[in-house]
């Protein structure tokens, strides 16, 4: 009889009762406090259902409301209780009737009997833990908090706001250094019996009666001043999610919590049967005798509190609609957007293809349709290539198609033929990369076989539209890699930006390139541009365009080879 | 996105107090059939319903809310003439109101289910949603729904939003065989696990998400026209609670936050929808007939056309269904911190 339990228990009398008997069934006596809330016959006919188990006894009850004092004086009197009727008990177990035991009662008799001077309690500096959540951390101590912040938030607020105005500064006494920590603990009866029985105690209570949340101080402040040897850890595994609220252990958490080792959890659902079925009838033994590991659960909660608080980025759906700005990342994952290479390069989607590895696609947001890598009229699913569908919801076709092929670099073609929607998302999107051949355009004109006014005309809608978009693209608010060259400049050299922006994709592309994609024949091009010139429409954004190119009155004839480089 | 102006909130408010008084005003409409209502608890879950022969569905509609934890059934009848009175009344947990008004005028159903949630849903947790709409989320077959809404209590929340899955099966639907009482996922198992796309409605902040197979079969040509998805089918109801349009959004409008704003995500589930069992072809017929399902019924004529035609929904980009771990890997729903 080395270990006493205080359970504090205010609901789910049932399942307390069994973790009671369990307790008891392994010899170690339970000193049980019952929430003063909870009405008599409630209380009645939970201490009728544990009449006939032994060394089991009900303490003074308080009103035990969340983060008040009621919590510790429960705490307090029951452990003084197990103390005194108990002389053989050596460690105390503080428990609550949502604990559960998951190892054998015996392995932790064993487990303490080889520790008889360590205190397994978790306390910590308020300074080195960022564990508190709502902002209150190094003022739990230092204000007052006379109102009870379920039911009388108002005026919670209101009092704590009173206090910073009027720099409300309270003395920590007799040189305590707050500590903080889990409120369950296991603590030896030398360090225990020296709390309650310490000459200073009434000052202590008296401070602590103020301190918001006590439960979570008293003792974790106290103890650093007898323990001889403090183990800074709780012995019973308990979770806290994004909220600060107790994590709830369901059925299918059993393997989950089979795997921790560790000798007690909470908090557990009642209606949790299989997990109560499990572990209160497991043979000793059922789990492997190691040191309580909670680093695995630890490490699973971990990832998940900071998929809560960071959120899966470039992912729209009903339950996660960020406000435009708010979203960490607008895409899943990073992708390109070229505009003008197409129409200066005849292969120029094969051969990005080949030299990535990437998905490249042709015109997305073309007026008649989508038109992706492939020829595919849908993608990954049902993300149809229907322009009416894409056009409805432009943003959310671009999301959703990063987002449906993670895993997998996304090109696609752009060009002032297409919908302007999305410009402004795309900027400003950190996972863009843009690149623009500014003028590009006017080459499948150039190229095309219509009456000339027509193409006046086009030329003229193209070069407005594109020049608004390189607005964007120059904007302050641009958060995406953007590249903007004009299309003399490009063909002057086009081997360096092309190398940039393929190193930039990926490490498929570390080589040098060794092949550039064929450059269309530009034969007449300056002319061209002259003539639209000549009729009043001025195209600019190619930059200066010689009337006939130097090389072109040489060997007009002879077909231009692709030019490769070394 | 602006705030509210006080004026535009107080039309809302206005709006809300104007359907409420509908729904109050349409208790006379409704005739009860059995009512076990003195039976309800404080703590019960509630299912609210209206139902037009729905006796092939019915069966194992109350079997999973059953299993979920739903501990009565408010169902109002619309002049059902294939014995689905009977079977609800067979029923112990299951009252019945019937009515043969018109659907249409009642706010398709809506203003019949606000004056019994009115009455009958202060202050539960209420489940409402149409027969053939099976609510599920994520480990929602090792914690049925008191475990959800009581974690759902501890974080002051509300609600639960829910998107709605069209399943269907691969061949036309008359083609399938069905028997009440059948799990209707072994028969439509297919579903669209693309295109689908939301967008914010700022009226009222309710989500406007749509897509999915009867976006792609039916509206391809008009996508403003396809059906909305998202529901609200869970809310611990309080009398002054409406909803607006069918279940997609209510009043006051802090219901509709059924999503995260800042970059994270909210707990949320999927209603599994049956539609598409067989039979589905000549319900259209009868629906188009009636004119009672659409404001504009006469917009969606092409809609009922091609849903008569019994069509083959199949395409080899469907997915299999598997159960909710799926839906949650491929982000039709999510856990949050749940």
């Amino acid at each position: 009889m080395s270990v006493g339990v205080v359970m504090l228990v205010h609901t789910a009398f049932g399942r307390a009762e069994q973790v009671v008997r369990h307790w008891s069934a392994a010899g170690c006596p339970v000193v049980i406090h019952v929430d003063k809330s909870v009405s008599r016959k409630a209380f009645s006919a939970f201490t009728q259902s544990l009449a006939d188990v032994p060394n089991v006894s009900f303490s003074k009850r308080y009103r035990c409301e969340w983060g008040t004092w009621g919590i510790v004086a429960a705490t307090q009197t029951a452990s003084e209780q197990i103390l005194s009727s108990f002389p053989d008990v050596r460690h105390v177990y503080l428990a609550s009737g949502s604990c559960l035991p998951l190892r054998p009662v015996q392995e932790l008799i064993d487990y303490l009997a080889d520790r008889p001077k360590t205190d397994f309690i978790e306390s910590a500096t308020t300074a080195d833990v960022p564990w508190t959540v709502g902002g209150l951390d190094a003022e739990r101590f230092t204000l007052r908090f006379p109102f009870s912040w379920k039911r009388q938030r108002f005026l919670f607020d209101r009092y704590v706001a009173l206090q910073r105005r009027l720099r409300v500064n309270r003395q920590v006494p007799g040189g305590l250094v707050p500590h903080m920590g889990s409120q369950w603990w296991c603590l030896t009866r030398q360090t225990l019996s020296a709390i309650l029985q310490d000459p200073a105690r009434t000052e202590y209570d008296h401070y602590f009666r103020r301190v918001w949340i006590p439960d979570e101080s008293y003792f974790q402040t106290l103890v650093r001043q007898y323990a001889i040897n403090i183990e800074s850890r709780s012995l019973t595994l308990s979770k806290f999610d994004f909220q600060g609220k107790p994590h709830i252990f369901y059925d299918d958490h059993l393997q989950l919590l089979r795997r921790s080792d560790c000798f007690v959890a909470r908090k557990i659902w009642p209606h949790a049967h299989r997990l109560y079925d499990a572990f209160l009838t497991d043979p000793s033994g059922a789990m492997k005798k190691t040191e309580p590991n909670p680093g695995k659960i630890d490490r699973i909660f971990a990832k998940a509190v900071e998929r809560r608080t960071r959120g899966r980025a470039g992912l729209y759906m009903q339950s996660r609609f960020p406000r435009e700005d708010w979203e960490n990342g607008v895409t899943a994952a990073p992708y390109s957007m070229f505009q003008g290479f197409a129409e200066l390069f005849e292969n120029f989607e094969p051969w990005l293809a080949k030299a990535t590895g990437a998905r490249v696609h042709g015109h997305l947001f073309a007026p008649e349709q989508a038109y992706f890598a492939d020829n595919q009229t849908a993608m990954n699913g049902a993300l149809s290539n229907s322009a009416t569908l894409r056009d409805y919801n432009p943003h959310g076709f671009l999301t959703n198609l990063i987002w449906n092929t993670r895993g997998e670099r996304q090109c696609f073609q752009f060009g002032p033929r297409d919908n302007q929607v999305i410009n402004w998302r795309v900027a400003k999107d950190p996972n863009a990369q843009i690149s623009v051949i500014s003028g590009a355009w006017a080459v499948p004109l150039f190229r095309s076989n219509a009456n000339f006014m027509d193409l006046r005309k086009a030329a003229a809608q193209l070069q407005k539209t594109e020049s608004e978009h390189l607005d964007v693209l120059r904007s302050t608010w641009v958060k995406a890699r953007v590249r903007i060259w004009t299309m003399a400049e490009f063909i002057e050299a086009p081997m360096e930006p092309l190398q940039t922006i393929l190193d930039e994709i990926g490490p498929n592309t570390a080589r040098r390139l060794s092949e550039v994609p064929r450059m269309v024949d530009l034969n007449g091009f300056g002319q061209f541009l002259q003539n639209l010139k000549n009729q009043g429409m001025h195209p600019y954004l190619m930059g200066d365009f010689p009337v006939e190119q130097a090389d072109a009155g040489i060997d007009r004839d002879r077909p231009r080879k692709p030019y490769l480089v070394r | 996105m602006a705030p509210p102006t006080l004026w535009s909130r107080y039309k809302l408010r206005l709006r809300r107090r104007r359907l409420l008084w509908r729904g109050f005003r349409s208790r006379h409409k409704l005739t009860p059939v059995q009512n076990h209502t003195r039976q309800i608890a404080p703590t019960d879950i509630l299912l609210f319903a209206t139902v037009r022969n729905e006796a092939l569905r019915l069966p194992y509609f109350l079997q999973h809310y059953r299993a979920l934890g739903v501990r009565h059934f408010l169902i109002i009848d619309n002049g059902s003439d294939d014995g689905t009175v009977a079977l609800l009344t067979d029923a112990p947990d299951v009252s019945v109101w019937r009515t043969d008004a018109s659907y249409k005028s009642a706010r398709f159903g809506m203003d019949w289910l606000t004056w019994l949630m009115m009455r009958y849903g202060h202050g539960h947790w209420t489940v409402t949603v149409d027969a053939d709409e099976l609510l599920i989320y994520p480990d929602h077959e090792t914690r049925p729904l008191p475990d959800l809404t009581k974690w759902l209590d501890a974080r002051e929340q509300r609600m639960m939003g829910a998107m709605m899955l069209d399943l269907y099966p691969k061949g036309p639907p008359d083609d399938q065989a069905y028997r009440p009482g059948q799990n209707p996922c072994e028969v439509l198992q297919w579903f669209d696990a693309h295109g689908y796309w939301v967008q914010r409605q700022a009226k009222m902040g309710n989500l406007w998400l749509q897509g999915g197979v009867r976006a792609r079969c039916f509206f391809a040509k008009n996508p403003a026209r396809a059906p909305t998805l998202n529901k609200i089918p869970l809310v611990k109801w309080n009398r002054r609670y409406v909803f607006v349009n069918s279940t997609h959004n209510a009043l006051p409008s802090g219901l509709n936050r059924t999503y995260d704003e800042t970059g994270r995500s909210k707990v949320s589930g999927v209603l599994l929808h049956t539609k598409f069992l067989p039979g589905s072809a000549e319900r259209a017929r009868q629906e188009q007939m009636r004119k009672e399902h659409f404001s504009n019924s006469a917009l969606y004529d092409e809609y009922y056309d091609a849903v008569a035609e019994d069509p083959d929904m199949w395409s080899p980009d469907a997915t299999r269904f598997t159960g909710w771990q799926q839906l949650l890997d491929l982000r039709l729903m999510s856990r949050g911190d749940w």
